[in-house]
């Protein structure tokens, strides 16, 4: 199918049209079948009408009364309505952590506060159904994502930093770690259960309170964790979840009596947080965008690579901050990958985010959108040629098919800036020292991918990449014990691993 | 200008008087605006001129400084140990003078000063020591749930900055240097403004050690003018922000954040100018080091 135009055949693969060659089917076969919808039953979650706060306990209505709707970016259906805090309500939540961390959970020892921590991993493994579906209904990620990724890696960091709350004497040799106090906490809506655990699981091992404030387009996996924090009894206070926009967020960040600050989104909020805090004795830690270099080489096995690269820029709809965004080949192979690619895409399957075949669900928001369709039609005038398989798109809903750019140059938008979307832009190289030039050729520095069958190449391409994180032969895998983040502009600090204590614990000798 | 102070008793020659210098790149240019302004001791006795570097002068030395990172990092961790400990073997020749130097600039007696140098000294052998051993401490395999050799390393960050304490000319100083430098970081560095010149001194060890040209410049001048430049220096990638006077904290770090400087500050609540250098616990520390180093964790796959 390669060379077939979005307009040529408006269709998904369908009985009787020509199988794509890696199907294996042989040249010119017809598809034999299709694919039937495989929906996963919405009934396992009930979703509320209306959410309150998390604060101190207890779910309360925002001090002005206000709300906002939640929607589902497939069906562009409202979910329910959440409340909207205010400032007064921050100053609130801010109170019960600071009294629940003096007070109780600073208190705590380890061991106990341990405990409550595996009560938690326990209980996200025992509602992890729940929790897949209502993360998909609100995110538009695929079902087999938020199932088989989101959810079992929210469960594993807490189950991980559970076991450091009374071990932290051997994370720190030779000094103390005490807690910072309270954590100000924003994450973003790309996986916003994951993001949350990234979150608090950390800063409650250390002995923190955490106010978390979930994104506005998806605040009720955080507003389920309340619940789920209820029925580990968790101290009230401990952790506090505050939904609303950006500026709360930023009311969060800048509050007098926050000690400590994690930020996960754009560079550009990133910076303006950082200015926030300036002068300012909190703790901050960032993490931001990426532009990612997939780097194959000609020896790489090739069919792997096209899964690995398809799985760095297309899963969760390329709204990954460490997305395989810029594909670098060595030219020798550019046109059978790239051949090879479009053959790939043509199978991947956009729509519904709850069908369990489902690979691309929906973009998150109708902004998200947007951002994506403005940037690649920068990427179509400044030259780059534009490649999109045919499939349908769901008549409502935010989607996008999955894009590729080739022949893309390096000033390129495309190139440049993060598109938080399904757009693979693809250049090529001739020697490593170009590849490394291009790869780091740019203000970021998240996240790489370096495909060769060379244990050696692996080794010392990785220790040439500006990037906190270095896949080879694989992408965009994710592991509690794995620290996480960025060099330059995609921010500092680490999540994840021994190293993700580090930002929530101020060292005392001994 | 009044005569200078004797740095050591003369036998009735005409000495010699130094020039104060910057150093950039290895070399010791004076500032290209030709300005210098007059260094004197607490007491108010002018001492010398020292270089009132420009804009321009800070702009080169972080041009040098990046140019020269990538073969400061290059090297292997126990060279880069045994390359500064030799700047500490070079620095206790030096003694004498930098107890003379330290004394005029602090205002101290000479067995307070012969304290300060010697711990500089010390300090200075601590840190080299950490070259070839922070990877084992800072560094970890981690045992992820998939076929994967995954393993964390720290790498330096590349150009960082540092506002020199004020008030500790020298101990301050090297304990502020040092870090940064023995893991692989090129630094450029705005010396104390009122006390300079052990600093200038620290320079001529370095240019007689086998530090490269490059690694370390160092720039003397008003704060109120350079401090804001490097702050600001989109190729600046780390701050240490130690001698930062209280009062333009805000407005460095807000410039800082422009291109996600990595800032290491001291507590709103530690007053720089009675921070006590000479207590070990206090002042070497590997998060000293850490906070110059950049975490790698890479996946390597793991089959037959």
């Amino acid at each position: 199918m390669p060379g077939m135009t979005t307009e040529a055949k408006n269709a998904v693969a369908r009985t009787g049209d020509k199988a794509p060659a890696s199907w294996g089917l042989g040249d010119g076969q017809a598809i034999p079948w299709e694919y039937s919808p495989a929906p996963e039953s919405r009934d396992v979650v009930t979703i509320e009408d209306r959410y309150g706060l998390f604060i101190g306990g207890r779910e309360i209505e925002a001090s002005d009364g206000k709300t906002f709707v939640t929607v589902n970016p497939a069906t562009e259906e409202p979910l329910a309505q959440v409340a909207r805090a205010t400032p007064q309500d921050i100053d609130k939540a801010v109170r019960a952590a600071r009294r629940a961390q003096t007070r109780v959970w600073g208190r705590l020892p380890g061991k106990e506060r341990a405990k409550y921590l595996y009560r938690i991993a326990r209980i996200l493994q025992e509602r992890s159904r729940e929790f897949a579906v209502l993360e998909t209904m609100d995110s538009g990620k695929p079902i087999k994502e938020s199932r088989d990724v989101d959810i079992p890696l929210a469960a594993a960091h807490f189950w991980y930093y559970a076991g450091w709350a009374d071990k932290l004497e051997y994370a720190f040799p030779g000094r103390v770690a005490r807690p910072l106090g309270v954590a100000a906490q924003v994450i973003p809506w790309n996986f916003p259960l994951l993001m949350l655990s990234w979150k608090i699981a950390p800063a409650l091992a250390a002995g923190n309170t955490v106010v978390l404030k979930p994104a506005s387009t998806t605040p009720l996996s955080a507003l389920l964790f309340a619940d789920v924090c209820r029925q580990a009894e968790l101290p009230a206070g401990v952790v506090n979840i505050v939904p609303g926009p950006g500026e709360i967020g930023m009311h969060l960040v800048t509050h007098p009596d926050v000690d400590k600050v994690a930020f996960t989104g754009s560079t550009e909020i990133g910076k303006k947080i950082a200015k926030g805090v300036a002068g300012t004795d909190k703790g901050l830690t960032l993490e931001l965008g990426g532009k990612a270099a997939n780097i194959v080489f000609d020896d790489a096995p090739l069919d792997q690579a096209v899964e690995g690269i398809v799985n760095g820029i297309y899963f969760n709809q390329g709204e990954v901050c460490c997305a395989g965004s810029r594909l670098l080949v060595q030219e020798s192979i550019a046109g059978p990958l790239i051949d090879k690619l479009k053959d790939r895409l043509s199978t991947i399957r956009v729509g519904d985010p709850l069908d369990k075949n489902t690979d691309v669900g929906a973009i998150n928001s109708k902004a998200q959108l947007e951002k994506i369709t403005e940037l690649v039609e920068a990427g179509k005038s400044e030259g780059a040629e534009f490649y999109q398989p045919a499939c349908d798109l769901p008549e409502r809903g935010y989607f996008f098919r999955p894009t590729l750019f080739t022949n893309v140059a390096q000033s390129h938008r495309i190139a440049q800036e993060e598109i938080f979307g399904p757009v693979l832009s693809v250049l090529t190289f001739r020697t490593p020292e170009e590849a490394v030039e291009k790869a780091n050729n740019t203000p970021y520095g998240l996240s790489a991918g370096i495909w060769t069958d060379k244990g050696s190449r692996i080794l010392a391409m990785a220790k040439r990449m500006k990037a906190g994180v270095v896949w080879a032969n694989t992408f965009n895998r994710f592991d509690p014990t794995s620290p996480f983040g960025g060099y330059k502009e995609s921010g500092f600090g680490r999540e994840g691993g021994m190293h993700g204590l580090h930002a929530y614990v101020r060292l005392e000798d001994r | 200008m009044a005569p200078p102070r004797r740095l050591a008793p003369t036998d009735g020659r005409i000495d010699v008087r130094k020039t104060y210098k910057l150093y950039i790149g290895g070399v010791f240019p004076r500032s290209e605006s030709g300005r210098s302004y007059v260094v004197a001791t607490p007491d108010g006795t002018p001492i010398a001129n020292a270089p009132r570097a420009s804009r321009k002068d800070l702009r080169d030395a972080v041009r040098a400084a990046r140019k020269a990172a990538d073969g400061w990092a290059a090297k292997t961790a126990m060279n880069r140990g045994q390359v500064l400990y030799r700047v500490a073997e070079l620095m206790e020749g030096r003694r004498d003078q930098f107890v003379a130097e330290v004394a005029q600039a602090e205002g101290v007696r000479d067995p307070r000063a012969r304290e300060l140098v010697g711990r500089a000294i010390d300090r200075w052998v601590w840190y080299a020591g950490w070259a070839d051993k922070i990877a084992q401490v800072l560094g970890s395999s981690n045992p992820v749930a998939a076929p994967y050799f995954n393993f964390t390393i720290p790498e330096p960050t590349g150009v960082v900055g540092i506002v020199a304490p004020e008030t500790s000319s020298l101990l301050g100083l090297v304990s502020r240097l040092a870090p940064p430098l023995v893991v692989g970081n090129a630094v450029v560095v705005i010396a104390s403004e009122s006390r300079p010149l052990p600093a200038v001194t620290l320079t001529e060890v370095l240019a007689t050690s086998d530090v490269p040209g490059g690694v370390v410049n160092l720039v003397t001048g008003f704060r109120s003018e350079l401090v804001p430049v490097l702050a600001g220096h989109a190729d600046v990638d780390a701050l240490d922000t130690w001698g930062v006077p209280d009062a333009m904290r805000t407005e460095v770090e807000t410039l800082a954040a422009d291109n996600v400087k990595r800032l290491s500050r001291r507590s709103t609540r530690t007053a720089e100018a009675r921070f006590d250098w000479l207590d070990d616990r206090a002042t070497e520390r590997p998060e000293w080091i850490a906070a110059f180093l950049e975490m790698k964790t890479v996946w390597h796959p793991i089959g037959v």
